[in-house]
């Protein structure tokens, strides 16, 4: 069976470079999953958990907006910022989905790009705070 | 003849110079190793997203989405100037001012508007000064910006331009070529060019199976192309001054170097004259006994 090759970059850096087995991937029309001779394909990402397979070790991380593409077994993810999901402090998650909580119940009168911005920002708490609780 | 102590004092005074100057140089230098690894860490994103959003580019209509068409009528344009925070950088500063004064007067004689957004705070002073239309300024900022703050700024952009408020936005920063080359560069960051498609991604392009659709994914990839440009610029800005700055400094402390050589000799000199002077006198002296 051949192997996917899985990349995780971001503005600050590569995050994952490595062989894996499968990726399953939050797109924007829904997760989606990458098996090696998968069809060349490319997807926006919303914010969400990633995980992927080597052998037996599962890995997953938690990454923002951006965009995925899948050709000859590699599978590129570009995103604004990703974080190893082991890696995230689950307090301080939540303190962040509380505070984007508020915020965006403060700005849901003013209808601008600040109401926005606080909804990505709690897109991305939740999202945090979801893969923390699985993996716990 | 300045008298032996002030040549002292000068000379001492340079020493102290000299030593700043290296120190600056020493930490100029430090700081350009950091920036230039954030931007090397930097580059396979922007690489990938070019690729990435250059084929796609190809097979779509350039006229499906508003910030790819040109506007008929140009009458106001805004620009997004980089400088440093800090001076003692070399011509750095001027050069970058310079050029886009220029730019800035050539927008003037075609009767168009000219609205500026300043990132360092040697660019605010000198325009503002000047009474330069200046819709916004961040100072101190350089080492802090990440995407996000960069996502925020191209929303700004995007949202005057769509409300008709600007016709086309510039930017211009000083580009990284070396250690020894920093050139201010200027781009067109509205409405967008969508970066050259190499040939070998010409083939087998339109074989992309795309979610939501090529021209979705198309309107979200056009922001994220304008924050990739302008967060590349803040980094090759920032390396570019530090760059700048090490070579200022390092003239700098060799200049010092020369000036204590030169002082030094002085010294000597005068030095060497006073014992003369005193020592005729103690031979006039004694002759005067005989």
């Amino acid at each position: 069976m051949g192997r996917l090759y899985l990349e995780v970059v971001t503005p600050q850096g590569v995050l994952v470079s490595q062989e894996v087995d499968s990726v399953v991937a939050p797109g924007t029309e829904g997760e989606f999953g990458v098996l090696p001779d998968h069809v060349l394909f490319l997807s926006g990402i919303v914010p969400g958990e990633l995980r992927y397979m080597s052998g037996s070790v599962k890995g997953s991380m938690v990454v923002t907006t951006g965009f995925a593409e899948v050709s000859n077994d590699k599978v590129s993810v570009l995103v604004d910022a990703a974080e190893k999901t082991s890696e995230i402090d689950k307090e301080r998650a939540q303190q962040a989905m509380e505070r984007a909580r508020r915020r965006l119940a403060k700005e849901r009168e003013s209808e601008d790009v600040d109401f926005a911005r606080a909804q990505l920002a709690l897109e991305r708490a939740i999202a945090r705070v979801r893969a923390v609780d699985k993996t716990a | 003849m300045a008298s032996l102590r002030d040549i002292l004092r000068k000379i001492g005074a340079v020493k102290n110079t000299k030593q700043i100057t290296r120190a600056m140089n020493m930490v100029a230098a430090s700081k350009l190793r950091n920036t230039q690894g954030k931007m090397e860490k930097f580059e396979p994103y922007a690489g990938k997203f070019a690729k990435v959003l250059g084929s796609l580019a190809s097979r779509i209509d350039p006229d499906i989405h508003p910030l790819l068409v040109k506007k008929e009528q140009v009458s106001r344009v805004e620009l997004l100037h980089f400088t440093a925070d800090r001076g003692l950088c070399g011509s750095f500063n001027v050069n970058t001012i310079n050029v886009a004064e220029k730019w800035i007067k050539e927008q003037h004689a075609q009767k168009r508007d000219c609205n500026l957004t300043l990132v360092g705070k040697k660019g605010r002073d000198y325009f503002k000064k000047r009474g330069y239309s200046i819709t916004a300024s961040h100072t101190n900022i350089y080492g802090t910006v990440d995407i996000s703050f960069v996502n925020q700024m191209t929303r700004e952009f995007i949202g005057r331009y769509l409300s008709d408020e600007t016709d086309e936005v510039y930017m211009i920063y000083t580009r990284f070529l070396g250690v020894v080359k920093q050139e201010p560069t200027l781009v067109r960051l509205l409405p967008i060019e969508p970066p050259q498609t190499g040939e070998e991604t010409q083939e087998g392009v339109s074989e992309y199976l795309c979610e939501p659709g090529a021209e979705g994914l198309m309107l979200e990839l056009l922001p994220k192309h304008m924050s990739v440009q302008i967060f590349n610029a803040f980094l090759q800005n920032e390396v570019s001054e530090h760059a700048s700055r090490m070579t200022a400094m390092d003239n700098a402390t060799k200049n010092c170097g020369e000036l204590v050589e030169n002082l030094t000799l002085v010294y000597n000199k005068a030095r060497q004259a006073a014992i003369t002077a005193e020592l005729m006198d103690i031979v006039g002296g004694a002759e005067a006994l005989k």
